[in-house]
């Protein structure tokens, strides 16, 4: 592969580079992502090696298997270009006709298309299915397009030609204020100010800065940032070598699961032909700039999601947090500063660049802009990796997008934000997706886990699940969370079972209040958030299950 | 496991002590559980206490110090899966195995663990058997799927 120097020469590579393509050429894009290829999809992609191969059309149609293309309920899902043919639950058998007769005889397959389910009408193309119609794809659209292990189909859409305006057209102070300008907010749960945590960086003594990637997705129930980083790597890497820039750091460190081989696999190939390029290391595009990155996995604590405690484990140590008086973006890995963000907010940094941040606050409500990966999961028709704008109700997420609740069911609640979320009940269905607006609700976005609950869930049991689920994550250092969370459980669990008493919820809420006061970090702070909005929207199930022993659900 | 490919793991990470999550996890991967020899040689070698090794062991769920059976089985608890109904499919399993999260059985052909979501939610409830996904459970499937391993 051959070095770039320049901006001049980057533009003539991806010339180069689109020269080759023929916009017209067949190509089936198949979904690798983890669900389609738990649904068998690597028989499919091989299926379709095959057949091109017995039908000598090597040099006529390409495959490509991609990330996640969204819709993982009807998966595994196949993409015909140029037509942009969606076809969904396709098995190998089908796969010489999908060759003979849709890449070949240009003729849709009616039997493999989507059909909704109502309706009974029949979509063709991704643009006309519901599930991705209603949907504001910048983020993740370029999933079926890229070959994760291309740098090349980055590059031929445009692809590193942010980093290139940030690194020759604009000074690190400018390219700090557009991200501040564009107001991007952290998308891993709390929703801070991405250009003032980048400042504060910045700003910290100290000559030696880190950038950090946590790509760590601890939340059950939140899928969306594997999604976008095994399916476009590049866009991430793009994103945190700009803000590397920015906060003139020559260190990034990628922290993400060690059970998830695609995407270790996809991070890894990323980073040499980044690297070969020239586009990652010393001297980047001929601009001066050095940036290294390393990669670190964890095993899927969920408190090492939380920034201190992560930063600990990236040192080698066990991931207990610290008391943040002084922030990690301070005093973080080896007490330099350390500016931690998200994969889906180091995503979005290429295209506000790109676009500047009049485009991105065009998109989204006053005080959350731009677009959100959702997770949408649990007793819905259409579980996938859906994006929105900001300000898009919870009931076009549920209905237009999701399909609604299977088997006839009602809706009851959504939860959002995992176990230190909350759930809110159907009647505030159309409250907007917004960071502020879902936090007064009790029920805080967090990483963008949207789980939908139906008629036949039990509350009390739902709110006992997470608790259960904290009781293993909880480091254990501090006594509030470690001993309040047990102790909260057991009550839990007796209200649960028929054993509850008179006190038991005034209990509950008392040892709330002194975990958020007293516990270290958020993850001890927040424990009983599912608990309290459980009470604040489903008191009467609890009181039920106390005083008549039994569960209205 | 031998000294050579513990040297070799080590030797990869270049001996540095803030790659001992790493070389742990790698030891496990290959041998399936973290003996003690490893782990006194994983000391000596990057020159950690024993005792912070221990800790970090101990800490995960993802390590064990037991030996583990011929097939693992991981059953998703996560949200999605949990409506969807994934405490039957575990309860399921524990009879058919005979042994709870955390166990293996006396012949050591299965081991049990829960985790808490794989990423997979439109396939809940899900099971993992040695890294092979299946999905869409219920407890009459995953006898099948259990019946497959010997």
């Amino acid at each position: 592969m051959p070095r770039i120097n320049s901006p001049a020469e980057l533009e003539e590579l991806r010339k180069g580079i689109l020269s080759k393509r023929d916009p017209d050429k067949p190509c089936i894009a198949i979904c690798a992502g983890i669900s389609c290829l738990a649904l068998g999809n690597d028989r499919v992609i091989s299926a379709f090696e095959e057949e091109i191969k017995k039908q000598s059309l090597e040099a006529k149609v390409d495959i490509r298997a991609t990330g996640c293309h969204g819709f993982c309920e009807k998966g595994p899902n196949v993409v015909i270009y140029p037509e942009e043919i969606c076809y969904i639950e396709v098995t190998p058998e089908d796969v010489p006709e999908i060759v003979s007769q849709t890449v070949i005889g240009k003729k849709v397959i009616d039997r493999l298309i989507y059909a909704d389910p109502n309706t009974g009408e029949k979509a063709a193309h991704q643009s006309e299915i519901p599930f991705y119609k209603n949907q504001t794809r910048h983020l993740i659209s370029n999933n079926t397009k890229i070959d994760p292990k291309s740098i090349d189909d980055y590059l031929a859409l445009g692809g590193y030609s942010a980093l290139s305006k940030a690194l020759f057209e604009m000074t690190t102070e400018q390219v700090l204020e557009e991200i501040k300008k564009a107001n991007l907010r952290g998308r891993g749960g709390g929703g801070f100010p991405a250009g003032l945590k980048w400042e504060t960086a910045r700003n910290a003594p100290g000559e030696e800065k880190y950038v950090i990637v946590n790509a760590h997705e601890g939340e059950p129930g939140a899928f969306m940032d594997r999604a976008l980083f095994t399916g476009n790597p590049h866009n991430v890497l793009e994103g945190l070598i700009i803000g590397a820039y920015a906060i003139g750091s020559h260190q990034g460190f990628i922290y993400t699961r060690h059970d998830t081989p695609q995407l270790r696999d996809n991070i890894d190939i990323a980073l040499t032909q980044a690297e070969e390029y020239g586009l990652l290391g010393e001297n980047i595009l001929g601009s001066g700039f050095n940036f290294n990155v390393e990669v670190h996995l964890d095993i899927g604590i969920f408190v090492s999601g939380e920034s201190s405690a992560l930063m600990r484990s990236i040192e080698g140590k066990t991931p207990e947090p610290r008391p943040k008086y002084i922030r990690t973006s301070v005093s973080g890995i080896w007490g330099k500063p350390s500016n931690l963000n998200n994969v889906e907010t180091w995503a979005n940094v290429p295209q506000i660049i790109n676009k500047g941040s009049e485009w991105y606050t065009s998109i989204g409500t006053e005080r959350s802009k731009g677009t959100k990966l959702i997770s949408l999961s649990g007793n819905i028709c259409n579980t996938g990796v859906v994006e929105v704008p900001m300000g898009t109700s919870l009931r076009e997420i549920v209905y237009d997008i999701g399909g609604g609740i299977p088997n006839g069911k009602k809706l009851k609640a959504i939860h959002f934000g995992g176990p230190m979320g909350g759930s809110i009940p159907e009647s505030l269905l159309d409250t907007p997706l917004d960071f502020d607006e879902l936090a007064k609700l009790g029920a805080p976005m967090g990483a963008g886990g949207m789980l939908v609950m139906d008629e036949d869930t039990n509350m009390v049991d739902v709110a006992r699940f997470f608790l259960n689920f904290l009781t293993d994550e909880s480091c254990g250092k501090c006594v509030p969370c470690r001993e309040g969370i047990r102790q909260m459980l057991k009550i839990l669990t007796n209200i649960s079972e028929g054993k509850g008493k008179e006190g038991d919820i005034e209990l509950l809420e008392e040892l709330s209040e002194v975990m958020g006061e007293a516990s270290l970090c958020a993850l001890g702070k927040t424990a009983s958030d599912p608990v309290l909005s459980t009470l604040r929207y489903f008191r009467d199930e609890y009181e039920a299950h106390i005083k008549e022993k039994k569960c209205p659900a | 496991m031998d000294n050579d490919k513990i040297g070799q793991i080590i030797d990869k990470h270049q001996g540095k002590a803030s790659s001992l999550i790493q070389v742990l996890l790698e030891i496990q991967s290959e041998n399936h559980w973290l003996p003690k020899e490893a782990l006194e040689r994983v000391s000596e070698k990057l020159q950690v206490p024993l005792t912070r090794i221990l800790h970090i062991a101990t800490f995960y769920k993802a390590f064990s110090l037991v030996p583990k059976g011929r097939h693992e089985i991981h059953i998703c608890v996560g949200t999605a899966c949990h409506v969807r109904g994934a405490t039957r499919v575990l309860e399921t399993v524990q009879d058919l195995t005979g042994i709870k999260p955390g166990e293996t059985d006396s012949d050591s052909k299965f081991s049990l663990e829960t985790v808490n979501c794989l990423g997979c939610c439109a396939l809940g409830p899900e099971i993992v058997v040695d890294g092979k996904h299946h999905g869409r459970i219920t407890p009459a499937k995953a006898e099948d799927v259990l019946k497959k391993y010997e």
